[in-house]
């Protein structure tokens, strides 16, 4: 694990809009390795899904630009890429899932169709080959008689299985990075627990990366080996996700961890983080955390220069001025070769009690 | 229509028979006909809700929990009348809810106020948030004009939101404020009791604590007691004094929420709990990852509704005389079960534990 796979570099993605241009993402670095769970956490608006669609160059453009930044995979800067080796990568290399499988997937073609399609662009095969890897790839994700299923609708299979479908679907190319937008999002616990299941056994199986992209913190406690923070379009902090639980350095991800209820804690009320969620069309100026900021205390340094990314520990990436040590701290570029120890043991169901 | 006889719910003895609850629900049933062909004849019927029970008492929360499909949303809108119900008894701190009409059923409405999941669509984006909280004052013949503003005002305050704000619309507003309009046009006539369905879930998770701090703040100064839906088990646990848990349109555990929490007796409980994702990335407890899915409940299955996903049966199956099992297919998989989990009903009663704790399982104790 010496070369990220995927070395995001100080991404600047706009928008132009009839009041004039938004600026959603931000001086975005981040990158991920084989093999490794990188998850992007933030709530809406701090610029993760932006992030997410430009790797794969999903902006349409106009209105979005890339304004700056580069988007290395495998050395390749994806940026510079013209179009049509663009479309190879795309779904062969790096893959995609959503959150809404219902949306994703297209109601008048069976499933099987639209997993062979993708089969027939990259990998050469013609008919009943292409079906049979379809078939195949809706084995491997869990799906009892994938025969059958083959020639049904999305209509016809619940949430679950639908997500089960698009992970079939982007895993049939066999990619090395898979981006998984909030793909647990609409699940109920139950089944949000088989895919979470079934994506760690599909990296464990075939060394896939993967981004994954939420908002749950359980879920990327318990998945991701590094952990990119994002707050109103700006990575604030990144490191591993032992480093970043046992004691995050930016303000807002203290104050996250501290307003979610945790099962078994015991307690009367809930911290809170005060004010909004700021929107990408007004960001405020300077640290973009500051008017909701606990630490800062009316500092004016805050207000005026927005903090970079630097590097106060050793694995540790955090933009705060009140950071003991932040000043000195270096400016490196964020990356992480970090794979977590295997914790969670997963028993079959049968052997309960 | 034919209704087949649920099983006799075991009530425990109440507490304090001086605590009269707000509201008092009984073997409620919601079915929804399923119509098919030309003269859409019924052929059958979706048991959204199968028979639920509960009470919530002044100033308390009860939580309802369950996966989608559960029934739990169907629960929190027909007591209050908002879907009609196929049979059941609701009372309101002692009178029947059910049959009063035109006047006296707008009274009592007053009293029994609902908070929606979706701050975007339940509030008209064409009236200003002073007309939405002012409305059911006017309604009510509570307020109008001058002092209308004034309440609205102060209603506004209450919730965290500048008074100033009257005259814009909802689209100005974040999601978060949004949801504290939707909580101001709640509290606005006094109730004592309010269906939460999913007040929370919506919301980033930055503004979900701020959220359920104000709830409690209200309660706890309003003495309002809440039906608090969620499919959040930890929001539950932490909002809650008793909870339910419910599966396919059923309440298959109740017990005080702390004790649910280190207790559990269902084995659904305990698949759903230990499916919680904890913030923790060194976990310390094992996942138990249920096979197959929530079945749709126009065709559920006989006898126990969750034994073709039951972990526990089919352990204790594997164990016992085949002339105490039968073998039945789920998710592609044959295995044996339990005959009496695969054929009779289980009811809800008493477990091992403290008192008030109630499940409905053949195999735990």
């Amino acid at each position: 694990m010496n070369e990220p796979l995927l070395h995001i570099d100080k991404l600047n993605v706009a928008f132009s809009t009839s009041r004039g241009q938004v600026h959603p993402v931000r001086d975005v670095s981040m990158s991920v390795y084989p093999g490794q769970t990188l998850a992007v956490v933030g709530e809406s608006g701090c610029g993760k899904s932006v992030t997410a669609m430009s790797v794969l160059r999903l902006i349409p453009q106009p209105p979005g630009k890339y304004l700056s930044g580069r988007i290395y995979f495998q050395g390749r800067d994806l940026l510079k890429l013209p179009e049509a080796d663009m479309r190879k990568v795309r779904g062969k290399e790096i893959a995609m899932i959503f959150q809404e499988p219902m949306t994703s997937l297209n109601p008048v073609y069976t499933i099987g169709d639209q997993i062979a399609e993708a089969v027939i662009l990259h990998q050469n095969l013609r008919g009943k080959a292409a079906y049979d890897v379809a078939e195949e790839a809706l084995r491997e994700v869990g799906i009892a008689d994938p025969g059958r299923r083959l020639r049904e609708y999305p209509h016809q299979l619940s949430g679950g299985m639908r997500q089960r479908v698009m992970i079939a679907m982007a895993l049939s190319c066999k990619p090395k990075l898979l981006i998984a937008d909030e793909p647990t999002t609409a699940l109920d616990v139950t089944i949000q627990a088989q895919i979470l299941e079934l994506l760690r056994k599909l990296q464990r199986e075939t060394g896939m990366a993967i981004m994954l992209i939420t908002h749950d913190l359980g879920v990327v406690a318990e998945n991701a080996d590094t952990v990119a923070v994002m707050y109103a379009g700006r990575v604030v902090e990144h490191s591993t996700v032992h480093d970043l639980f046992d004691k995050p350095q930016h303000p807002y991800t203290e104050g996250l961890f501290r307003s979610v209820p945790k099962l078994g804690a015991n307690v009367t009320r809930l911290e809170t983080i005060a004010g909004t969620v700021p929107n990408p069309k007004n960001f405020p100026k300077g640290c973009k955390f500051h008017p909701r900021c606990p630490r800062m205390a009316g500092d004016p340094l805050c207000v005026d220069d927005d903090p970079a990314l630097r590097e106060v520990q050793l694995r540790y990436w955090a933009a705060c001025h009140h950071i003991e040590g932040f000043a000195q701290a270096p400016i490196t570029e964020p990356q992480l070769a970090y794979k977590r120890p295997e914790t969670i043991s997963e028993i079959p169901a049968e052997v309960l009690q | 229509m034919s209704v087949v006889a649920p099983p006799a719910v075991i009530v425990p003895p109440s507490s304090p028979a001086a605590q009269q609850p707000v509201v008092e629900v009984r073997d409620l049933r919601t079915y929804f006909p399923i119509r098919k062909g030309l003269l859409s004849t019924t052929v059958g019927y979706v048991k959204a809700v199968d028979g639920v029970s509960f009470s919530v008492a002044e100033g308390k929360t009860l939580g309802l929990v369950g996966e989608s499909g559960c029934g739990k949303t169907t629960v929190g809108r027909s007591l209050l009348r908002l879907i009609p119900l196929t049979s059941g008894e609701v009372r309101y701190r002692g009178t029947d809810f059910l049959s009063p009409r035109g006047d006296d059923l707008r009274r009592l409405r007053r009293k029994m106020q609902i908070i929606f999941q979706d701050p975007v669509s339940s509030l008209n984006p064409r009236m200003t948030v002073g007309n939405i909280i002012g409305e059911p004052l006017e309604v009510h013949g509570i307020a109008r004009g001058r002092d209308k503003e004034d309440m609205v005002a102060s209603l506004l305050e209450r919730v965290g939101l500048d008074p100033s704000y009257s005259g814009r619309y909802p689209h100005e507003f974040s999601g978060g404020q949004r949801q504290r309009i939707g909580i101001a046009r709640a509290i606005s006539l006094s109730p004592d009791f309010i269906v939460c369905d999913e007040p929370v879930s919506a919301l980033d998770v930055s503004i979900q604590s701020q959220i359920l701090n104000l709830l409690n703040d209200l309660q706890e100064e309003l003495k309002i007691a809440y039906l608090f839906i969620a499919h959040n088990l930890a929001v539950v646990e932490h909002f809650s004094d008793e909870v339910a848990v419910m599966y396919l349109g059923r309440i298959v555990e109740k017990a005080a929420s702390h004790e649910l929490y280190r207790n559990p007796k269902h084995p659904y409980t305990v698949a759903l709990l230990s499916a919680v994702p904890e913030p923790n990335p060194r976990p310390k407890k094992t996942r138990i990852v249920l096979r197959g899915e929530v079945p749709s409940p126009a065709n559920p299955p006989t006898g126990c509704p969750f034994h073709p996903r039951c972990p526990l049966t089919r352990q204790i199956a594997s164990q016992s005389n085949a002339s105490e099992t039968v073998e039945i297919t789920s998710a592609g998989e044959h295995f044996r079960v339990l005959s009496k989990c695969a054929h009779e009903v289980p009811a809800l009663e008493q477990k091992t534990g403290e008192p008030d704790h109630v499940a409905a399982c053949w195999v735990t104790t």
